[in-house]
C-alpha cells in the first residue's frame, strides 16, 4: 500500500487552518518496551522526507517499567531545540496520562489506546483513541512479541494522520533492523494494519500536517557517542579502556563496533588496535596513561562519577606529560545525581582536573559533527602538547540523533608531536633530556618505550623531577618545571580550536555558550531579535581561552553566558580569567536536566533587556 | 639520556648480549641499609646479566611506597614508569601494548598491592598481563614510617601502632585463586633461590607473581615478626631445589625418578624442581591452595614455585595484534583510506 492512496482516504479538509511541520511530539511510553524503535522509526522516515527535525529520549536510570518519553520536533525553519510543550502527545503509559494530557498545547491531539479508561479531563484537546491491543492481536506477530510491536501501532496512526509516508517509515525500518526481513516485515504489517485502520476510522480533527521538503539533503542523521568513536578511529587509535557508564558506555561500544571494519592491518588482516573493558575507571585511565606513555593514541571515555575517580592519574599524566584523550559524556552531578539527564556541569572539574597546579585541555564540541572532529583532533593535540585532553560532550549529543551535517575526512596529517626515534637520537649522539625545553614553547621532547638506543630511556614519575627526569625535591628545579609547564599551557592556547561567532549587525549584546546549547540559542537570538534585542554570538571550543574570546568580552557591554549547570561554571571561569575586563558578564545558567529551551534563553534575556532598552 | 658516555671503555666480564653487569645497574640506593628490598634489587640485575636480557628491551613499573622506588635502582638503560599507589598493574597493562617484544617487571610493595591496590592486582592476574610481578612484603608501611599493613599478623606488635587486630591477606594465595599462571614466594634472605625464581618469572608468556618476603629493618624486624629476617630464615620451608636451564643450554640432567619436575617455559627454557621432604606437583591448583593453608597452619615461610599453569594465553596474544609493535605502526595504516569517509557517511541514517 503507498501512502498516497492512504492519505486519500482521509478527509483533509476538516481543520480550517492548517499547521504544517511545525510542531512537536511527545510520546510516552513505559521504558523497556521497545518504544525506542517505533520513536526512531517516525523520527528517520520524517528525515527522510526532507523535514528538519530533531528527537530527544527523556528517559530514566532503569531497564523496565518506569516512564519514558521521547520527543520529536519537526521545524520547517530548522528550529531543533527541545519544546516544553507538545502539539501532539502519544499517551502510552496509564501512570503517566494526566501528566501527559496536561503537557499538551490548546488545540493540541492526544493519541492514548483505548484500553486506558481515564477519563480526557481537557475539552480544549482533540483526543483519539487506538485499538492498540485488538490490532496487535490481528496481526502475524507471534505472542512472545506483542508487547514489543505493539507501539507500531502509533506509528501507523500518526502516519496516516499526518501524512508521513510511508515508504520512509519502511525505508526507517530497513536501516534500524539492518535489512533483516523477518523483523521488518512484522513491524511495517502492523503499522500499515494500523495506518489503514486510521483511515477508515478516524475522523481528522486537528489541525496537523507534515509535506515534504528539501531540507534535510546534505544532512546524516547521527548521534555524538558513534561521531566521536568513528572520529577517534580516524585520528588513529590505538587504544582504549573504558568501563560501563552512562550516557558513555556506546561511545566505547561504537569503538568495538566500528574499529573491525576501519582498521584492519590490510595485508595480514590483524588489528591495529585494542580495546579494554577495565575494573573500573581508574584502571581505564591507568591503562591508557600506560598507553599514551608508550607512544600509543589512547583514550577513554566516562561521564560524571568516572570522571571523578579518574582525578589522581590526570594529575600524574599531566605532571608526568603523557598523552591521552578522555572524553566526557556529561550527565547531572553531583553524585550518582540524575545519570539519564544531560547537563554541562563537569567543565569546571575538567579544567581544573588533580590536585595542586593542574590545568587541563577541555575541547567542547558544539554539534556531532564536531563530536567527530573532535575525535581525531583531540589525539593531535594530546601527544603534540604531552598531556591529557578532556573532551566534553553531554547526554543529548551523546544518546540522541541529530541531523547533522556529515563526517569530514581529517584535511590534515596526523601530529605525532615531538618525538625522538633511534636515528635522532643517534645524531644527537644520545644527548638529550626528557623534560628540557629545547624549542622555547614549554613542549619538550620524548622518546617511546620499545625504542632500542642506549640513551633513549628515562625514567618517568610523578614525583619531583628535573629537566633529565631524574628525581628531585629541589625547591627551585620544581618552580622551573611548573612554569615550564604553565609555558606550555600558554602555547596550548594557539594551537586550540577557535571559538565560533555569528553577528548580526546593531547587536545589542553578546552570548557566550559551548556545546549542545547552540540550537536553542539560536532559535532564542532569531526570537530576541524580533523583538529589538539583537545579539552576537560565541560559540567557546576549547579550554583554555583563546585571544578571540578577549576581543569578544572587550566589544561587547553585556554578555550573557548561557551554561546548563547549577554555578554558572563557564561564567566563573571567564569572571577568573578576564577580571580586568569591563565588560558586564550575566550568568544564564539552566539546571533541571532537560536540553535546552529556546523559549528559556529568550524569558531570561528578555528579562534583563527589558531593563536596559 | 646525557648521563651516557660512548666513549669505549676496557671491558671485563660481559654476558651473552655483550652487556656488562654495570650496564644492568641503577642509581644508588635511597632506601635503608639492609633493606630486603635492596637484596631484591641485586637478583633483578643479577637475573637479567645472566640471562643475556637486553635493558633496552625491559620496561620497569612501580606503584607508591619504599618497595615501589626500587625501579630506579636496577636497570638504568630500561624505560621505567613510577605510578601511582596501587595503580601499576593499570598502567602496566597499557603500556605493554605500545611493543609486545618487550618484557615488563612491576615492583609492589604489600600495602600497594595488598590494600590500596588489591582491586588493580586481583584484574591483572585474570587477564594474565606478561608481567613479572614481584611483590616486596614486608607487613609494614615503610615510607609512611610504620603502620601496618594488610599482610601483617594478627598480634603483630608495631612501635606506635599498638597490636594488629586483623587478620592477614595472604598475597600468594590470592594469586593462585585469582587465576595467575604463575605464582611463587620467595624470602630476600634467600637470594639464590629470588634469583632463580626471577629467571623462570622472565621467561613466562603470562603474569608472574612473585610474593617475596623482604624485612623492613626500620619497622618491621624483630625477631617474633612472620616478615622478619631471623623468622624467614628458622621457618622457611622451601617446596623443592629451584633450577632454572636457559633455552640455549642443552644440559642432560640425570635425576632418579620421581625425584624431579621438569616444566618447559615458553621460550624453551626449563625449569627443574628437585624433590625436598614432599612430592610436590605445581601444576595442580587445588594442591597449590592445599599447601599454602598447610604453611599458614603450620607456620611455615613456604618458598619455591607453588603454581605454574604455561597453557594460558597471554592478555597480548588474544588481541590478534600484528607483529610491528602497534607503536610504530604509520599513519597510512593508522587512518582509514579517504575513499572510507563516505561509506561511514552511509552508515549513518
Amino acid at each position: 500500500m503507498s501512502a498516497v492512496q492512504t492519505l486519500a482516504q482521509t478527509d483533509l479538509s476538516t481543520p480550517a487552518e492548517t499547521i504544517v511541520n511545525d510542531f512537536s511530539i511527545t510520546v510516552g511510553t513505559v521504558n523497556g518496551s521497545g518504544s525506542q524503535t517505533s520513536n526512531l522509526t517516525l523520527l528517520r522516515a520524517l528525515f527522510k522526507m526532507g523535514i528538519p527535525v530533531s528527537g530527544k529520549n527523556l528517559f530514566p536510570s532503569n531497564i523496565q517499567g518506569l516512564p519514558t518519553w521521547y520527543t520529536i520536533r519537526v521545524s520547517k525553519e530548522g528550529y531543533l531545540a527541545r519544546r516544553a510543550s507538545s502539539e501532539i502527545v502519544v499517551a502510552m503509559n496509564p501512570d503517566t496520562f494526566a501528566q501527559d494530557l496536561a503537557s499538551l498545547v490548546p488545540g493540541g491531539a492526544l493519541f492514548y489506546p483505548d484500553d486506558i479508561k481515564q477519563a480526557i479531563t481537557r475539552s480544549d484537546v482533540i483526543a483519539y483513541s487506538m485499538p492498540v491491543k485488538a490490532l496487535v492481536k490481528q496481526s502475524d506477530a507471534p505472542s512472545n512479541l506483542r508487547d514489543y510491536v505493539s507501539n507500531m501501532v502509533y506509528v501507523g496512526v500518526l502516519a496516516q494522520m499526518f501524512g508521513i509516508e510511508l515508504d520512509k517509515i519502511f525505508q526507517a525500518l530497513d536501516f534500524h533492523f539492518k535489512s533483516k526481513q523477518k523483523p521488518i516485515e512484522l513491524n511495517y504489517g502492523l503499522i500499515t494494519q494500523a495506518a489503514n485502520w486510521a483511515a477508515e476510522n478516524l475522523e481528522k480533527r486537528d489541525p496537523y500536517y507534515v509535506q515534504p521538503m528539501d531540507a534535510t539533503a546534505g544532512y546524516i542523521m547521527a548521534d555524538g557517542n558513534t561521531a566521536a568513536a568513528l572520529g577517534a578511529i580516524y585520528g588513529g587509535v590505538h587504544f582504549a579502556a573504558w568501563y560501563p557508564i552512562t550516557p558513555a558506555s556506546s561511545l566505547a561500544e561504537s569503538l568495538v563496533q566500528y574499529l573491525p571494519m576501519l582498521r584492519k592491518e590490510p595485508e595480514t588482516g590483524k588489528n591495529t588496535y585494542a580495546v579494554i573493558q577495565a575494573e573500573d575507571e581508574l584502571a581505564a585511565i591507568g591503562m591508557c596513561v600506560g598507553a599514551g606513555w608508550a607512544g600509543l593514541r589512547a583514550m577513554t571515555s566516562t561521564s560524571g562519577p568516572g570522571l571523578s575517580l579518574m582525578t589522581e592519574y590526570a594529575g600524574l599524566a599531566y605532571y608526568a606529560e603523557v598523552p591521552v584523550v578522555i572524553w566526557d559524556i556529561q550527565r547531572v552531578g553531583p553524585s550518582t545525581g540524575l545519570p539519564t539527564r544531560t547537563s554541562q556541569g563537569d567543565i569546571n572539574t575538567a579544567y581544573f582536573m588533580g590536585h595542586g597546579d593542574t590545568q587541563q585541555i577541555v575541547l567542547l564540541p558544539g554539534s556531532v559533527t564536531e563530536c567527530f572532529e573532535f575525535g581525531w583532533r583531540a589525539f593531535d593535540l594530546a601527544e603534540r602538547l604531552q598531556t591529557p585532553v578532556f573532551v566534553l560532550s553531554d547526554l543529548d549529543f551523546g544518546m540522541n540523533q541529530w541531523m547533522t551535517r556529515p563526517f569530514e575526512y581529517p584535511p590534515i596529517p596526523m601530529d605525532r608531536g615531538k618525538v625522538l626515534r633511534e636515528e635522532d637520537l643517534e645524531k644527537l649522539a644520545g644527548q638529550w633530556a626528557r623534560y628540557l625545553d629545547v624549542d622555547g614553547d614549554g613542549i619538550p621532547y620524548r622518546t617511546i618505550p620499545g625504542n632500542r638506543h642506549p640513551s633513549s630511556a628515562y625514567f618517568t614519575r610523578g614525583t619531583g623531577h628535573d629537566e633529565n627526569a631524574r628525581y628531585t625535591e629541589s625547591a627551585e628545579v620544581w618552580e622551573r618545571v611548573m612554569n615550564r609547564l604553565r609555558k606550555k599551557f600558554e602555547t596550548a592556547r594557539t594551537l586550540l580550536p577557535k571559538p565560533v561567532s555569528e553577528t548580526m549587525d546593531g547587536a545589542n549584546f553578546g552570548i557566550i555558550a559551548f556545546g549542545s546549547t547552540e540550537p536553542a540559542i539560536q532559535e532564542a537570538r532569531h526570537y530576541l531579535a524580533q523583538a529589538g534585542h539583537k545579539s552576537d554570538f560565541l560559540r567557546l571550543r576549547a579550554l583554555p581561552f583563546t585571544e578571540e574570546v578577549k576581543d569578544f568580552l572587550s566589544s561587547h557591554a553585556r554578555i550573557y553566558v548561557v551554561e546548563m549547570n547549577r554555578d554558572g561554571q563557564l561564567h566563573q571561569l571567564l569572571k577568573i580569567e578576564f577580571a580586568d575586563q569591563c565588560v558586564e558578564m550575566i550568568s544564564l545558567a539552566h539546571l533541571d536536566g532537560l536540553p535546552l529551551t529556546a523559549r528559556w534563553v529568550e524569558a531570561a534575556i528578555k528579562a534583563k533587556e527589558v531593563n536596559e532598552l | 639520556m646525557t648521563m651516557q658516555s660512548t666513549a669505549p671503555r676496557p671491558r671485563t666480564q660481559v654476558n651473552i648480549v655483550g652487556l656488562e653487569k654495570a650496564d644492568y645497574r641503577g642509581a644508588p640506593s635511597t632506601l635503608c641499609q639492609g633493606c630486603g628490598h635492596n637484596s631484591i634489587s641485586s637478583q633483578i640485575i643479577a637475573a637479567c646479566y645472566e640471562l643475556g636480557i637486553v635493558p633496552e628491551n625491559v620496561l620497569k613499573f612501580s606503584g607508591i611506597g619504599c618497595s615501589s622506588k626500587s625501579p630506579t635502582y636496577f636497570l638504568n638503560r630500561s624505560f621505567g614508569f613510577n605510578g601511582l599507589h596501587g595503580r601499576m598493574p593499570s598502567l602496566a597493562t597499557g603500556a605493554m601494548f605500545g611493543d609486545r617484544s618487550l618484557a615488563a617487571i612491576g615492583v609492589s610493595g604489600d600495602g600497594d598491592s595488598a590494600s590500596i591496590g588489591m582491586g588493580q592486582f586481583k584484574h591483572v592476574m585474570r587477564r594474565n598481563l606478561p608481567l613479572v610481578y614481584i611483590i616486596e612484603n614486608n607487613g609494614v608501611y615503610g615510607l609512611t614510617k610504620g603502620q601496618f599493613s594488610a599482610t601483617a599478623e594478627p598480634g603483630l606488635s608495631l612501635k606506635g601502632q599498638g597490636t594488629n587486630p586483623y587478620m592477614p591477606i595472604d598475597i600468594a594465595w590470592e594469586a593462585v585463586v585469582g587465576n595467575a599462571t604463575f605464582v611463587a614466594r620467595s624470602f630476600a634472605g634467600d637470594p639464590k633461590q629470588v634469583k632463580e625464581l626471577l629467571k623462570a618469572a622472565l621467561s613466562h608468556r603470562g603474569i608472574a607473581v612473585l610474593d617475596i618476603i623482604s624485612p623492613c629493618v626500620t619497622f618491621n624486624n624483630k625477631d617474633d615478626s612472620m616478615h622478619s629476617y631471623a623468622w624467614g630464615r628458622e621457618h622457611e620451608v622451601a617446596l623443592h631445589e629451584f633450577s632454572y636451564v636457559p633455552p640455549r643450554d642443552d644440559i642432560m640432567i640425570e635425576y632418579e625418578e620421581g625425584e624431579v619436575i621438569d616444566v618447559t617455559m615458553h621460550d624453551g627454557s626449563r625449569v627443574i624442581l628437585k624433590k625436598l621432604e614432599q612430592d610436590y606437583n605445581p601444576t595442580d591448583r587445588g594442591t597449590a591452595i592445599r599447601v599454602l593453608e598447610e604453611a599458614n597452619a603450620k607456620n611455615w615461610l613456604l618458598t619455591g614455585l607453588i603454581y605454574i599453569n604455561t597453557e594460558v594465553p597471554s592478555l597480548l596474544d588474544i588481541y590478534n595484534l600484528p607483529d610491528t609493535p602497534l607503536n610504530r605502526l604509520s599513519e597510512n595504516v593508522l587512518r582509514p583510506g579517504p575513499e572510507t569517509i563516505e561509506k561511514v557517511n552511509a552508515l549513518m541514517f
